[in-house]
């Protein structure tokens, strides 16, 4: 299946790499904001579009969803119960929405 | 004992704060008196622990993955091989999809693999902290690297120099079990589910994200710097969603709001 490989070799490839080869300053710090800025990039095309085009705020269950979400996270710092918090509120929203 | 990336503890149970310094000629990041940062010691089971609040996340998305799986026509063989060869949530909603109607081989491998070049950035930021290994050892901890064990692995790393081999084996092969458990059940049970969506379950994967970017934030130094990568992040991928670039604008907001990151660091 060339969409296996196709997904293992990006995975793979960087990490064999960069762990033998010296890294660069830059490269360093530079790195150091990609996770943040990968996950926020994920999280912003979920919350704030659907098919390329970007969501009227009040029909974006989505974005609703995300405040009790993110106020979650901060309070209790806790993945489980962010994901549940998450998932109950889109449940709810949906549910008075549709 | 482990009380923060910053606090030290000696043996006489005295702590004191620890700042990482940057050695600009040989690229070391050492504590100010303790060395003990440096080996990270994990074991394979704390790396299992340390996965499990994230399972349910991708329990939810692994059952709908599969609900959609079955759904599109896969027999539950089936289902099993592309849950393990294939290992990603995204690129198997797509791939489902696209089986459904009927797109052809050569756009579902290349919307895939677009989809999944971000995995080259997370490896790649990754790597710093597992230099200490073989390139062989490192395939197989990237082999079952996402976007998932990536954000634990990273929430870990901060404050470190390297990640414990036997703790990402932990973190990874315990999720990697939990998407197939996750799929085959979704594949399986999905009959009996008429509409994942209204049960809210398709939330689970922004909301383990939003989860895991708030740990990040919580733990860094630099906060308003990260905070304004995240919101660039966002802005940017707004911007490149629009202008149709599909599954690159997730990449091409991440490279702009990292370059901005690295810019507002010097210009302080």
């Amino acid at each position: 299946m060339g969409s296996a490989l196709l997904t293992f070799i990006p995975r793979v490839l960087p990490l064999m790499l960069f762990s033998k080869i010296q890294i660069p300053m830059w490269l360093l710090r530079w790195l150091e904001y990609v996770p943040v800025a990968v996950m926020a990039a994920l999280i912003g095309q979920e919350l704030f579009m659907s098919d390329n085009q970007l969501v009227p705020i009040t029909h974006n269950a989505a974005l609703w969803a995300s405040l009790p979400t993110i106020a979650v996270a901060i309070w209790t710092r806790s993945l489980l119960g962010t994901v549940l918090v998450g998932i109950v509120a889109m449940m709810i929203l949906r549910y008075w929405i549709v | 004992m482990d009380l923060h990336p910053y606090i030290s503890v000696d043996g006489d149970k005295n702590w004191r704060g620890v700042v990482p310094q940057l050695d600009q000629s040989t690229l070391q990041i050492s504590g100010q008196e303790n060395m003990e940062e440096v080996q990270d010691h994990a074991t394979f089971m704390q790396g299992v622990k340390d996965c499990i609040p994230t399972l349910l996340g991708y329990l939810s998305i692994g059952f709908a993955a599969g609900v959609i799986e079955m759904t599109a026509g896969l027999s539950l063989a089936e289902t099993a091989l592309l849950s393990l060869i294939l290992y990603a949530g995204s690129a198997q909603f797509i791939a489902a999809g696209m089986l459904a109607s009927n797109g052809s081989a050569l756009a579902i491998m290349f919307t895939i693999f677009f989809v999944n070049l971000r995995h080259l950035l997370l490896s790649a930021a990754v790597s710093p902290y597992f230099r200490h290994l073989t390139p062989l050892k490192n395939m197989w901890i990237g082999s079952l690297l996402t976007d998932e064990s990536f954000g634990v692995a990273m929430t870990r790393a901060i404050g470190r120099e390297r990640l414990s081999e036997r703790w990402m084996h932990g973190l990874n092969i315990t999720a990697y079990l939990n998407w197939f458990v996750a799929n085959m059940a979704g594949a399986y049970f999905g009959r009996w589910i008429t509409n994942p969506e209204r049960l809210g379950l398709d939330y689970a994967l922004p909301a383990m994200f939003i989860g895991l970017v708030v740990l990040q934030l919580v733990h860094r130094k630099n906060k308003k710097i990260h905070i304004n990568v995240a919101i660039i992040a966002v802005v940017c991928v707004i911007f490149a969603s629009m202008a149709s670039l599909g599954s690159m604008s997730v990449i091409v907001a991440a490279v702009i709001a990292a370059t901005m990151g690295v810019f507002m660091e010097r210009w302080k």
